[in-house]
């Protein structure tokens, strides 16, 4: 006698997708999936802040000069609204599992404008930097024994902070996405995976910014020049 | 022993032979376990081979503890051995030994130009004693090359930026004249960034020497450098404050503001001409302005054997003459 | 016992009944395809073209290296001929190919899936992929990149007037490709293996795409950055690599290196996986060691990560730093001359057939060992010294690259072709061909060894003229080894119209993928499948009928 499990269901969720025999597989195969592909951003990460780390090392004098360019109130006030859209985003995957598809509307619309006002306070740090003479590449224009080296670290400073908000960037593409699905009805308690694993995403983006925070604008602000 | 159809290059430095008896320890390995593992294959596929499709099915044999665990072992410990003895001439190779004559090498797309510290300067040659040691400290103008002397078996990255001077030494047993090679990509005429080894006896290279002198050594060449650039207006060997003078200072430890204490050898003054703010002298203001830019790799390494020559008196300049030409008295 | 209805041998020919091939015709059907098996068969297509550009960009610079003196291409062109080469054989070949082509097609039915994890995911790699190599190509037509393939500071990133910032945005897009492709195997390996499938159970084949995909997901990001750091220093003109700004070319090494040394082991577990099945089938043996196998690729996968230093004993790093990374590169050698030893022991008192996949797996053995073998030279420091830059390292590249993993695919290629076509290739001249391949290999790469002793570096466009005999010995290698690749395309091309049909087993192998017909529905197995049964045992015979 054969034993067989049958592929097909009769009764399956609509949101089943075809490769995968029920939605538990389904839901844990897309977490590990999130959870892989932040493996990934770690490393890429990673490597920037390894490079960041080998100049900063080679570079004290310079990495003080640079450090004291930096706003501390700035990264202050983003940190804290950037937390606080962690906060927002949990609630939001908790409000689907619930199936209470106005909590998590709203929770993800305030999730976006804690992203969108991390984005503007940056967007004006950025300006700063451009208009005191301090974006490489573009405008440039603090000389002096270690100007180069300063260019350097300042190179890093924006790349970092590029990519990290390239990331929120996308990020906020995403929240876009799962809000048209929270209005059309796509989640309830027995499906709500897009939410929990883009919410595993917009907190490894908050992690990286806790890294960046101390990395860029804490650690330098002590040094004498 | 040239043939027509040579396996290795010709042996003529102290380090030739051992490396090439290390190479040859490595193709023994190497061979004895190829030659084993294509025998073994050869005489297990005849052996065993499928005679007819109704052949009886093999039994599993599913591995054996005993197997696994010798040849992991004994392949692992003969590695130790491949490891060990190329970690001991990696180190013989990059250690100088003291005392060795010193030669500067400039790499730059696409030349290698020698300066000896007596004055001579060559492009893509470089002739020396047979019998002595020999130190190259080398240096880039723009990109990363490499320094390659297959007859030696001797070979260094030359790579540009500061504390990047690159140290190989060889002492040369045979006359004869041998390829330069340039091995690091470097562009558009990377194969044409080759050379000559000339190995002399001593005579013929004392005679050389003569030959080709006239220039100002290195060392008077660094001294002429040092005005012209304005150190002396805040280091010249008098200077006020005291300890600016650079008088003594290679070959010593510094320290550092921030606590650290450096060597001050030949990266360290470079450094120190390049980007002066890396290392600050502690007890001093981080006033001194950069030379980068206004000085080239060959003029670093002449005002270096200037500085040099304050820490040791019997290669100070103005009673140098005489001793270069003879090259030998102390 | 696996038990799925199986196809006999008698039933009707491929054309008639569905399968993943005929289901539906359209270009859009293929072009939007989630079918693993498809994007598949979408994968060996553009492998194949890029495989055969980078093979031409090589003729070139074997038909340079004839003479002495530069008298085919100037210096300019020959630079980029073997950056070009370098570039595309790397990436756009070598690091997708037996994942993107036999991964993709065999994981799933390996396991009992109906299909990778994450379908759309897959469509996207490959097009990513194509992307990728599209901005190559259009960098090699629009002059060419002339950097090297490892595109070293302060040259890549300051002095070379070439496309380097297109080359570098498409291996960056390329990247993007593999790492999705890794993410994929990961999570349909852990999540989607049919019932009673454990992991002492699954086959060798999908351990080692276990192990590359783990090196694919935590190495190609480094790549990433380092491309995208190189990208930003040339457009910005700041100093990241370039010392003249302050920035330090031996990091850029170091980040480099970092990727694209585990992404050699990208390239050549996945050669292993295939070696292991063919081995097993054509001795009616299950693989001696399973366990160890196994293990040995996990632990290849791990110690690949803490060599990359190897590549730079000469660059001016410390000299105990080169001594750690030496010792740990004789480390990595270990589980690699397991696996040789383990097939080898494979062939005891089996029952050995000569087949062409076969063939091709002997010939891997020989190959590989040698090219391995190199590799211990190359981690011996005072030895290194010598021949870094030089000849012997293109020798010893070639032998693992070319003689391993070329040489694993076309084994690869041989054995699942009636499982991917419905077709038998032609034995007699399959055969041919691997002798072919194998002669002209080593008469291409062996006088390189000796070349390389001799002093000869790498990446010359001319030479003195004592090197030239053995350029000469090389290039006729080459020749020969071009026609040992070509015939293969002729008669595979051949077979899709006039080869035999294949039954659902020609092999007798024992594998789920066997176990259902060919070619495969689209969904693989009509029921999922349950495993009871032991991997590759032999001593019980293959249900369908051996060809």
């Amino acid at each position: 006698m054969p034993e067989t499990v049958a592929a097909a269901h009769h009764h399956h969720n609509p949101a089943l997708v075809h490769q995968f025999d029920n939605e538990e597989q389904q839901r844990t195969a897309s977490t590990l999936g999130m959870w892989i592909f932040l493996a990934t951003e770690i490393m890429f990460f990673g490597g920037l802040f390894a490079a960041y780390t080998v100049y900063r090392y080679l570079n004290p004098h310079a990495f003080a000069e640079a450090s004291h360019h930096m706003s501390v109130k700035a990264g202050a006030i983003n940190t804290t609204v950037l937390i606080c859209s962690s906060l927002t985003m949990a609630m939001a995957v908790r409000s689907a599992q619930l199936s209470s598809k106005k909590a998590t509307a709203w929770f993800i619309i305030v999730t976006m404008i804690f992203g969108i006002a991390f984005l503007g306070i940056k967007a004006i740090e950025y300006h700063e930097h451009y208009v005191e003479g301090a974006a490489p590449g573009v405008n440039w224009t603090i000389t002096g024994n270690d100007a180069r080296q300063i260019e350097l670290l300042f190179c890093f400073y924006f790349i970092m902070t590029g990519m990290h908000a390239f990331h929120m960037i996308v990020g906020l593409g995403l929240m876009s996405y799962l809000l048209t699905c929270t209005l059309k009805n796509r989640f309830s308690a027995a499906y709500y995976s897009p939410v929990e694993i883009i919410g595993l995403y917009w907190h490894f983006v908050d992690i990286v910014w806790i890294f960046l925070f101390p990395m860029l604008y804490l650690i330098g602000q002590h040094l004498k020049t | 022993m040239q043939n027509a159809f040579p396996l290795f290059p010709e042996s003529a430095s102290t380090m030739s032979g051992q490396v090439d008896a290390l190479t040859f320890f490595l193709t023994l390995v190497s061979g004895l376990m190829t030659l084993l593992i294509f025998a073994t294959i050869t005489i297990l596929a005849i052996k065993y081979r499928r005679r007819s499709p109704n052949d009886p099915l093999p039994a599993p044999i599913h591995g054996s503890w005993l197997l696994e665990s010798t040849w992991s072992i004994v392949p692992f410990l003969v590695m130790l051995i491949m490891f060990a003895w190329g970690a001991r001439l990696f180190f013989d190779n990059y250690t100088p030994p003291v005392g060795a004559m010193e030669i500067f090498v400039v790499g730059k797309q696409w030349m290698w130009k020698v300066q000896h510290p007596e004055g001579q300067r060559e492009i893509n040659e470089l002739h020396i004693p047979v019998g002595r040691p020999i130190m190259l400290t080398m240096a880039s103008e723009d990109v990363i090359h490499s320094f390659f002397i297959p007859a030696f078996r001797v070979k260094h990255d030359v790579v540009p930026g500061v504390g990047r001077y690159s140290q190989l030494w060889f002492n040369a047993t045979k006359v004869g004249d041998y390829h330069l090679f340039c091995a690091e990509y470097c562009g558009n005429q990377h194969s044409g960034m080759t050379g000559w080894i000339h190995v002399m006896e001593p005579a013929d290279y004392q005679a050389w020497l003569s030959l080709h002198g006239g220039n100002a050594t290195m060392a008077q060449a660094g001294e002429t450098l040092f005005g012209q650039l304005g150190c002396a207006t805040c280091h010249a060997p008098g200077a006020t404050p005291p300890n600016l003078s650079l008088t003594n200072m290679y070959g010593h430890p510094v320290q550092l503001v921030g606590g650290a204490t450096v060597l001050a050898d030949e990266n360290y003054i470079r450094e120190s001409i390049i980007n002066p703010r890396a290392k600050v002298v502690l007890g001093y203001p981080p006033v001194m302005p950069t030379y980068q830019g206004q000085v080239t790799e060959e003029g670093v390494l002449q005002l270096i054997a200037y500085i040099k020559s304050l820490s040791r008196p019997s290669e100070r300049p103005a009673a140098n003459n005489a001793n270069a030409r003879e090259g030998t008295k102390k | 016992m696996s038990t799925i209805p199986l196809t006999r041998l008698d039933e009707p020919a491929t054309r008639q009944r569905p399968n993943y091939l005929n289901v539906k015709s359209t270009i859009g059907s293929w072009l939007l395809t989630t079918d693993h098996k498809r994007i598949a068969i979408l994968y060996l297509l553009s492998i194949t073209a890029f495989f055969f550009m980078g093979g031409a960009f090589a003729t070139m610079i074997r038909l340079e290296l004839l003479t002495p003196q530069g008298d085919f291409v100037t210096a300019d062109t020959y630079n980029k001929l073997f950056t070009m080469h370098g570039l595309i054989m790397v990436f756009l070949f070598l690091v997708p190919s037996i994942p993107a082509v036999l991964g993709n097609f065999l994981i799933p039915m390996m396991i009992g899936a109906r299909d990778l994890a994450f379908p759309k995911i897959n469509l996207l790699s490959w097009y990513l992929y194509v992307f990728g190599g599209i901005f190559v190509v259009y960098a090699a037509l629009s002059g060419g990149v002339d950097t090297g393939w490892t595109f070293y500071t302060p040259y890549s990133s300051t002095y070379s007037n070439s496309a380097v910032i297109t080359t570098a945005l498409g291996v960056f897009v390329a990247g993007f490709s593999s790492i999705l492709t890794g993410l994929n195997f990961i999570v349909t390996i852990h999540k989607m293996r049919a019932p009673g499938l454990t992991w002492g159970k699954i086959p060798l084949f999908v351990w080692s795409h276990y192990a590359t995909a783990l090196i694919q997901i935590l190495g190609t990001p480094v790549l990433a950055i380092t491309i995208t750091l190189l990208v930003v220093e040339r457009i910005a003109h700041v100093g990241i690599f370039d010392p003249a700004l302050g920035g330090d070319p031996v990091l850029f090494q170091h980040m480099f290196w970092f990727y694209s040394h585990p992404a050699v082991y990208i390239m050549i577990l996945p050669g292993m996986g295939v070696i292991s099945e063919v081995i097993a089938c054509y001795s009616r043996k299950a693989v001696f060691g399973y366990k160890v196998v196994a293990a040995s690729s996990m632990a290849i996968a791990i110690l690949s990560f803490l060599v990359w230093g190897h590549h730079l004993f000469v660059s001016g790093q410390s000299i105990y730093a080169g001594m750690v990374f030496s010792l740990l590169s004789f480390f990595v050698a270990v589980p690699s001359a397991i696996k040789v030893f383990n097939w080898t022991a494979t062939l005891y008192k089996g029952s050995i057939s000569f087949e062409t996949p076969m063939l091709y797996a002997f010939g891997f053995i020989g190959l590989f060992t040698m090219g391995g073998l190199t590799g211990l030279f190359l981690a011996s420091l005072g030895f290194d010294v010598h021949v870094t830059d030089t000849y012997f390292v293109i020798a010893h590249f070639h032998y693992v690259m070319v003689g391993g993993m070329v040489v694993a695919y076309l084994a690869g290629i041989h054995y699942w072709w009636p499982k991917m076509t419905g077709r038998m290739y032609p034995e007699a001249w399959a055969r041919i061909a691997a002798i072919v391949v194998f002669v002209g290999f080593n008469l291409t790469f062996f006088p390189q060894f000796i070349l390389g002793y001799l002093g000869m570096p790498r990446r010359y466009h001319v030479y003195p003229p004592e090197f030239q005999a053995l350029n000469v010995l090389s290039t006729a290698g080459a020749s020969v080894l071009a026609v040992g690749y070509l015939l293969p395309i002729i008669y595979l091309l051949w077979s899709l119209k006039y080869g035999a049909i294949a039954p659902a087993n020609p092999w007798g192998a024992k594998g789920l993928e066997w176990e259902t017909p060919s070619p495969p529905p689209t969904d693989n197995f009509i029921e999922t499948p349950i495993v009871t049964e032991l991997t590759y045992d032999y001593s019980k015979p293959a249900e369908a009928p051996i060809a």
